[in-house]
């Protein structure tokens, strides 16, 4: 008898470890996922944050107005064509530095600024003509070497001759910044301009137009198809076989690799049909049909939620069916139909694989102006970013990416909010 | 007109015809003597449909067939002013006569330049002929409805009709998206068995679309044989799922069995987050980061890692797919019912007995149609693998190596200009089909697996 009873304390013992053995694998797996979670935005966001700051550098510029301006004292577009802007800023620049003497050195020199930083003083002629024969102070834009070496990120420890830049270069940079010619601030043209082939004047610009574009079309075209379909389903569909096989198509197509959809572009939209490749129509309608299951899905979920009796009594007072659908339980429907949607605009804003295929991949320097017009995308500008060589496009790709994620948490979070606040119990 | 022009014209048609026909569907009513059969906005719904739907449905079919219409004229001239042309050379004319017309580019031919011109003057007369019909329907219908309204017919019957028609026709798209897919991979498929055996291209265990060294080679088309691509994607997907499916379905355990509500109300959506994050950056994350520390690791542990090793694209795409699994598995063990458990807890079983050998077992085939679910994501999962996998096809099971995988192959095959001819270009099509097929059967399975295996417990 007592023997027999040990046993089953040994066995109770046995069991109970076996739970906490469960337990721990639980709460392993979960910490894995966490963790794995924390690193993946800590690491890009590390590696994204100094895009935030951009390396520029103050000149003095003194420009002649005649050579600019036309005979009327207006800024002459034709004559500044023919100026020679960058000669400007490298000259202001070789000022700062009375002896550097060797042509081989001015030009190093000169490759500290920005390749665009000649356009940046034309524009601001263009917008100041009244500065022209003063003595101007003006930030420009240094070169994306420049701006890494003053972020510390530029590797210092490699031999001279496999550095992009030389000893001299350096010596140069670290003058300018100990006597604040040269400063980190503001990254401003991250964020107004489209991509450009120099790191240092790339922008999202372009991207987020693109990408609010193609959402515009997505959302036009997917929201009312997905809600008619889903009152289809729910109100007339008779159940049969061609009811059946819809339901399973809603199913199947929700489950298709999204690159499938590209091909159903490249081939019905562009071939066929002959629409503009990259644009934001073609890319819209791609991806609003790969969201399309999603709204039906989330559409038939709560028209479902709402009780069956407030569709009775609007038949029951003499409504038709339409009437009671569109009238009374659509309304009642809208917020989950309105989580649902925003649910599926965030994946089709973060989706890249379609948009790869109809050419939305392109680099395109100006920003999109209508829904013809060659466009990009945000993910496929981080992914042409990351794609890179240059180290400076590094950064640029990760804030990127932060952007666009801190975007997608605010959608999902705003369906999470509507949905408790609209949420209701019946 | 353009597009949208012709669309608020039409728009503000309906809009007018729609008070117009409710005013004096008011008047007629005011002074009949019988019941009228439906409100006065009712006829001027009617009215609206009757204005808008015809007119916008000739606008999109003109759209979309017009260019290709007036296209197919040029071909024609193109193809009579030299028989000697191929279809190709035919397509570069027109290419060119369009660039010239638009203005992109310019050319010193007399011919082309003509063309153009004429080209030009086509379009235009394209864009009036559709303004005109659009607008020309628009009215008329809209004048003959609003015109001719009967108050004893009943207007609100026949809008509802035609919405059930609109909603009927909403509900194919789902299956016009899938005869689409269907169709447009099998036909650019078909075209490229012609060029390729279909049996090398299934069974073959050589891939290398770019070999052609001598334009006269035997193999300058390359080769197409899928099987190294197949075992490339098979392998990721493995790597995936063995990092996904533990963590995942642990997790999903002890979020629905043991977690307290709170615990649960914070995990649960973080879990969601990680789903929401887009494939790109997790893509970002694997090029970058995962992929040189795999590499540092087994560099000190003297293996040779490859710098676009499976493993490190694998691992990455777990980590994706684990809010994915572990999210469906949650809510299929929770749609256990929850008298199972009490009758086992109350028989003496403890907590972890009662999910291991009742709750489990019950949620069994809910989780197998979620494995497989999950399975075919990772089939299909792009960004990941277009960022850290590599492109070189090798015929390989070590993790460690570079291989490739369907979707990244499409990609590389498809990004840039693509000539519709090119056995390449129709080649990614033959992967596309093989993608799909795949996926659909992963789903099919998926689909019947939890539909008929599940036990009805109410």
């Amino acid at each position: 008898m007592k023997k027999n009873s040990l046993q089953i304390d040994r066995k109770l013992i046995a069991r109970k470890r076996a739970e906490i053995r469960l337990k721990i694998y639980g709460i392993v797996s979960i910490s894995i996922a966490l963790i794995m979670l924390s690193t993946l935005i800590i690491s890009i966001g590390l590696s994204g944050y100094s895009a935030l700051q951009q390396a520029y550098v103050k000149l003095d510029i003194i420009i002649e107005g005649e050579k600019i301006t036309d005979e009327n004292g207006m800024f002459s577009n034709k004559k500044a064509l023919l100026f020679n802007w960058d000669g400007a800023v490298s000259n202001a620049l070789l000022k700062k530095f009375p002896s550097v003497k060797k042509r081989s050195d001015k030009k190093s020199l000169r490759s500290l600024m920005s390749s665009n930083s000649g356009f940046e003083l034309r524009e601001y002629f263009k917008q100041n003509p009244q500065d022209f024969d003063k003595k101007i102070t003006l930030w420009l834009t240094a070169s994306d070497d420049f701006d890494q070496y003053l972020k510390g990120r530029f590797n210092v420890e490699v031999l001279e001759k496999d550095r992009r830049l030389n000893d001299n270069q350096l010596q140069w940079i670290d003058f300018l910044s100990e006597n604040r010619i040269a400063d980190l601030k503001f990254n401003t043209g991250f964020f107004t301009n489209a991509d450009s082939r120099e790191p240092e004047s790339a922008g999202i610009l372009g991207a987020v137009v693109g990408s609010s574009l193609t959402l515009i079309i997505t959302v036009l075209f997917a929201l009312p198809l997905a809600v008619m379909a889903s009152i289809y389903l729910e109100y007339f569909a008779k159940p049969g076989r061609l009811t059946d096989f819809i339901e399973v198509n809603i199913n199947n197509l929700a489950a298709i690799p999204s690159i499938v959809f590209g091909l159903l572009g490249l081939s019905i939209f562009l071939s066929l049909f002959g629409f503009p490749r990259s644009a934001p129509l073609v890319g819209g309608l791609c991806l609003g049909l790969m969201t399309i299951p999603t709204i039906i899905i989330a559409t038939r979920a709560s028209i479902r939620a709402v009780p069956p009796s407030i569709k009775d009594a609007a038949l029951g007072l003499g409504a038709s069916k339409m009437q009671a659908a569109l009238h009374h339980v659509i309304p009642l429907a809208a917020p989950g139909i309105l989580t649902g949607t925003i649910i599926g605009m965030a994946q089709a804003l973060g989706e890249t694989a379609p948009l790869l295929m109809i050419g939305m991949v392109a680099f395109i320097i100006e920003t999109p102006n209508s829904f013809t017009s060659a466009a990009t995308a945000m993910p496929v500008q981080i992914f042409m970013w990351s794609d890179s060589a240059e180290r400076a496009f590094y950064e640029r790709s990760s804030l990127a990416i932060l952007f666009l994620v801190g975007f997608l948490i605010a959608m999902n979070s705003l369906a999470v909010i509507l949905r408790r606040k609209f949420e209701k119990k019946w | 007109m353009s597009f949208s022009t012709l669309l608020f014209l039409i728009i503000s048609f309906s809009l007018f015809s729609f008070f117009f026909s409710s005013n004096s569907a008011l008047k007629k009513i005011k002074v009949a003597t019988v019941k009228p059969s439906a409100l006065p906005k009712h006829y001027g719904q009617n009215s609206i449909v009757w204005t808008l739907f015809p007119a916008f449905l000739l606008l999109i079919v003109i759209t979309i067939i017009g260019p290709k219409f007036v296209d197919n004229i040029y071909i024609q001239k193109i193809s009579s002013s030299n028989e000697n042309l191929t279809e190709a050379e035919i397509q570069l004319i027109l290419a060119k006569i369009k660039n010239i017309a638009l203005g992109a580019i310019s050319s010193n031919e007399a011919f082309v330049l003509k063309l153009s011109e004429q080209y030009n003057n086509s379009l235009s007369k394209l864009y009036s002929i559709r303004a005109l019909s659009v607008l020309l329907v628009s009215s008329i219908l809209g004048v003959i409805v609003s015109s001719n309204i009967n108050i004893l017919s009943n207007a609100r019957i026949k809008v509802e009709k035609f919405f059930r028609v609109l909603f009927f026709v909403s509900a194919l798209i789902a299956i016009l998206t899938t005869i689409a897919i269907i169709a447009s991979l099998l036909f650019e498929a078909i075209r490229f068995f012609s060029l390729y055996p279909f049996f090398d291209f299934l069974f073959g265990l050589h891939w290398a679309p770019n070999i052609a060294i001598r334009s006269d080679q035997v193999a300058a088309q390359g080769s197409f044989g899928m099987l190294p691509v197949l075992l490339g994607t098979v392998i990721i997907a493995f790597i995936a799922m063995l990092v996904a499916l533990p963590i995942g379905l642990f997790s999903a355990i002890y979020l629905a069995e043991f977690a307290s509500k709170n615990v649960r109300n914070i995990i649960k959506p973080t879990l969601e987050v990680l789903a929401g994050i887009p494939t790109v950056v997790y893509g970002y994350f694997a090029a970058l980061t995962a992929a040189p520390f795999f590499r540092k690791v087994g560099m000190s542990l003297g293996l040779d890692v490859s710098s676009e090793s499976a493993l490190a694209a694998g691992a990455v795409m777990g980590i994706m797919i684990i809010p994915f699994i572990s999210s469906l598995s949650d809510d299929i063990i929770n749609s256990v019912p929850q008298s199972l458990r009490d009758g086992s807890l109350g028989l003496g079983a403890t907590r972890a007995e009662t999910t291991l050998k009742v709750v489990l077992p019950a949620a069994f085939p809910g989780l197998v149609g979620a494995f497989l679910l999950a399975i075919s994501r990772a089939i299909g999962e792009t960004m990941i693998v277009v960022m850290a996998a590599g492109l070189s096809a090798n015929l390989t099971i070590n993790p460690l190596d570079t291989v490739t995988t369907v979707t990244v192959q499409i990609v590389s095959l498809l990004t840039g200009d693509t000539e519709f001819d090119d056995i390449k270009t129709l080649s990614a099509f033959g992967l596309g089909l093989a993608l799909f097929v795949f996926t659909l059967i992963l789903n099919i399975i998926a689909l019947i697996v939890s539909r008929k295996l599940s036990e009805q417990y109410d």
